[in-house]
């Protein structure tokens, strides 16, 4: 007993600040946090979304404004703010259907969710690409 | 919980559990297969200038499908908004002061988009 008291127990704490950077995260876990981080983008640029679908629903006129502003000389950051939308939106939308399916099958395994995770980066980095190579004038 | 009343009422939190998980799980089915719904038209539209894609919104049954999703939107960007706050934001008097900006957000967001709604 006296022996046992003396060995070094493991400590487990949560996750400091200053940790982040040297925190090697499985797969699963950078979809985990990619999709909180998504979310929020989209909540914060929700006025921008708005105001895309007002300028471009409302009249032939505001629908002109809507083309105009990536056209303009701010074009460049009107595209990024764009660029960074679709990223967020398809990282939340196939991640979110990664959860819905994983609540609804009750399958889930530590390879299982390594795989959909590595399918999940995939495809939403992959898609972003070829979406942002359109929206850039690409092709 | 051993006392939560009086001055050591917890003002912020998620005692909702179960309601609000599911709700934010039934109104993500809801937007996914609105954007689906949206792709689809979109893509098998003839052209997309101004008058094909206000068309698509100026359908009735598409008007209402789009208010679904933006209460849809709104109760769901709530839940996953508070729960970042809850779980970064630990003083009370911060954490609901970003809790009220986060709802005068959402539903300033909300009202303006279904005010776009209504015009068309």
């Amino acid at each position: 007993m006296a022996d046992n008291a003396k060995t070094p127990r493991p400590v487990y704490r949560n996750i400091h600040v200053t940790d982040i950077v040297s925190y090697r995260l499985p797969p699963a876990g950078i979809v985990s946090i990619l999709h909180r981080i998504s979310g929020a983008v989209l909540f914060l640029l929700m006025p921008f979304i708005i105001w895309m679908f007002d300028t471009s629903v409302s009249s032939e006129i505001s629908f002109d404004e809507f083309t105009s502003v990536f056209r303009g000389d701010l074009g460049w950051f009107f595209k990024l703010l764009a660029l960074g939308l679709i990223w967020a939106y398809l990282h939340h939308f196939i991640a979110g259907v990664r959860h819905l399916i994983m609540d609804a099958t009750h399958t889930v395994s530590k390879e299982q969710g390594h795989s959909t995770a590595i399918v999940t980066l995939a495809l939403s980095t992959g898609l972003t690409v070829v979406l942002g190579a359109k929206l850039f004038g690409l092709y | 919980m051993s006392q939560n009343y009086g001055t050591k009422r917890i003002v912020t939190g998620a005692h909702y559990g179960l309601r609000d998980w599911l709700a934010q799980r039934i109104t993500a089915v809801l937007m996914a297969l609105f954007t689906v719904i949206l792709l689809v038209q979109v893509l098998t539209a003839s052209s997309l200038d101004y008058y094909s894609w206000s068309g698509i919104f100026s359908q009735q049954w598409m008007k209402t499908l789009t208010f679904v999703v933006i209460v849809s939107l709104l109760y769901h960007a709530w839940v996953g908004v508070r729960d970042i706050w809850m779980d970064y934001v630990k003083p009370v008097g911060i954490r609901l002061t970003l809790q009220v900006f986060t709802l005068v957000w959402l539903v300033g967001c909300a009202g303006w988009a279904i005010q776009v709604l209504w015009r068309l």
